[in-house]
């Protein structure tokens, strides 16, 4: 498991306080998958988090977005999409 | 008697929005048959098209060659399992991409599209007869059998335009059609009355994608002519909502979307119903059904707490509860949930049945996870929890989305080992968070578990520090 960066950790602080974790933030592997297997997220957390992120980060996600599995494939991966296009 | 595929059949009305593009009813029936040619000669299809427009055709073309379209709670690999016991020759037939599963399968073949639409002359719509069963929905029981519930092509038209009548969404002449957005997959009962015979036998165009962000479902609504209604749940609905509430500057792109809201699965609560009318200005309505009966009852959800039965349904209560017959229901059908009648057609929801669960819409019971959970190799005893007060916080949050807790004993068992193995038992929202390991259950005497006691043994493994996964 890679440490979280600063960045990371504030997201994964967000995804733990949103969908009410039993997991530490710190804990969270930022390789993981968040769908299914690792994280355990299904459809209903991720239309969660996707409000928590359009208030935190101003982003909407899309799913016509051809990227969308891959976004939501990791922590990193979905910090790095989000601090691409953030506009707060 | 017989009764068409398409009700007050107009060959160039739009049946359904494809990527943009309006598929006109004359080249849905040419696409109904030519699917139809190519199915197995089976008995049963498991229709997994994730598109609106293929899970119709899919429908329609099964619907022609005699075939009954199995819907089942789930798609999980157990659930495919079970149904091939009951009836070995089912096969699948789904989109290339969708879920691989254990069945033989035929992919939904690329459309012809609009070139090769050039046949003369008007098709007619095919008839089917009205005893022909259709579809079987099912329950997912209290063992690991699913519960077969028979729909006939005539309950299943009369319901759909049942349904079309009361809401006002019926074509009429001189009126432009209705177009509707659907957030629900087709092969849900209420995704398949609203937003799959509801067009087929209301003269209502579909929108043939499931949108799911906030955002898809704006950009899917604003695709198309008005007036237009999105079919939807209590969950995407609240994120609609709160997402119009959030982003003050593009408020604007959300408001006067919808000319119509339908909302169904669980009921509304009355604040997200009056925020939904007010925040995307269209009235709502709420549709209270269950998988047995169908669609049994409207209410509009701004005017109180009262519904009103669908044409021709009568209810009445006894001993067991409250009891459903009468229009496009088969038989007599007792409903789950705890009813206060007004009179023979209106009443008022009271709750649910203490065993039934309803999390996002997707409706289980206890009985059926408990068995699920006690079925898996290593685990000696388990039981799944509704915790009524314990994730309170959450409740507040998110109303429409309460978590199971489950507490299991299972020696040389992982929390993740048992998670795992239930994926792929149960749909992905009654997997329990959290999931406690414990040394015993605290049965009683006679072995039963009594809701005091599990809720003391669920507060002491909240307190613990949370087992390693």
């Amino acid at each position: 498991m890679s440490a979280l960066t600063e960045q990371e950790l504030a997201l994964a602080h967000l995804v733990v306080e949103t969908l009410n974790l039993e997991v530490k933030p710190e804990e969270i592997d930022p390789e993981a998958p968040l769908y299914g297997e690792g994280l355990g997220l299904d459809s209903i957390d991720i239309l969660e988090m996707a409000l928590a992120i359009s208030k935190t980060y101003g982003v909407q996600l899309r799913s016509e977005d051809e990227n969308n599995r891959k976004i939501f494939a990791s922590l990193r991966r979905l910090n790095e999409h989000l601090q691409e296009h953030r506009t707060k | 008697m017989k009764l068409p595929l398409i009700a007050g059949f107009a060959p160039d009305a739009v049946f359904a929005w494809r990527e943009g593009e309006p598929i006109p009813t004359r080249r849905f029936l040419r696409d109904v048959a030519r699917l139809g040619a190519l199915l197995p000669a089976r008995g049963q299809v498991l229709n997994l098209c994730a598109d609106r427009y293929r899970f119709a055709v899919g429908f329609g073309a099964a619907l022609l060659r005699g075939q009954v379209s199995l819907l089942p709670p789930n798609h999980t690999p157990e659930m495919v399992a079970q149904l091939l016991l009951d009836y070995p020759g089912l096969y699948c037939l789904r989109e290339e991409g969708g879920p691989a599963l254990e069945i033989e399968t035929l992919l939904f073949p690329q459309e012809a599209g609009a070139a090769d639409g050039g046949e003369p002359g008007d098709p007619q719509a095919p008839l089917i007869p009205e005893e022909q069963v259709a579809a079987i929905v099912f329950t997912s029981g209290s063992t690991g059998t699913p519960l077969p519930n028979r729909k006939t092509w005539g309950r299943l038209t009369l319901s759909a335009q049942s349904e079309a009548a009361r809401l006002g969404l019926r074509a009429s002449p001189g009126e432009p059609a209705w177009s509707l957005v659907g957030t629900v997959p087709p092969q849900h009962m209420y995704g398949f009355e609203s937003t799959v015979l509801l067009p087929m036998q209301g003269g209502l165009a579909m929108h043939a994608g499931r949108p799911f962000y906030a955002a898809d479902v704006a950009a899917a609504l604003g695709s198309l002519p008005h007036p237009r209604a999105l079919i939807t749940t209590p969950v995407h609905l609240r994120a609609l909502v709160e997402e119009a509430a959030a982003s003050a500057s593009s408020a604007a792109a959300f408001q006067a979307l919808p000319d119509f809201l339908l909302c169904a699965t669980a009921p509304l609560s009355d604040d997200l119903a009056r925020s939904a009318e007010a925040r995307l200005k269209a009235p709502l309505y709420e549709i209270y059904g269950c998988t047995e009966a169908g669609q049994v009852a409207t209410r509009r959800s701004s005017a109180g707490p009262r519904w009103q039965a669908l044409p021709g349904l009568e209810l009445h209560q006894d001993q067991l509860g409250t009891w459903v017959r009468g229009g496009h229901v088969e038989g007599e059908v007792l409903l789950g949930d705890v009813i206060e009648l007004a009179d023979d057609t209106h009443f008022e929801l009271r709750g649910r049945n203490a065993d039934m669960i309803n999390i996002a819409g997707k409706r289980t019971s206890l009985a059926h996870l408990n068995f699920q959970l006690g079925n898996i190799e290593g685990v000696r005893d388990g039981v799944f929890v509704l915790p009524e007060h314990a994730n309170k916080g959450e409740a507040e949050k998110n109303p429409e989305v309460v978590r199971l807790a489950a507490l299991v004993v299972a020696p040389g068992l992982k929390p993740a080992q048992i998670t795992a193995a239930l994926r792929r038992r149960v749909d992905a929202v009654f997997l329990p968070r959290p999931l406690y390991m414990v040394e015993a259950l605290p049965r009683n005497s006679t072995g039963k578990l009594t809701a005091a006691a599990l809720r003391e043994l669920l507060a002491q493994c909240a307190t613990k520090p949370p087992t390693r996964t």
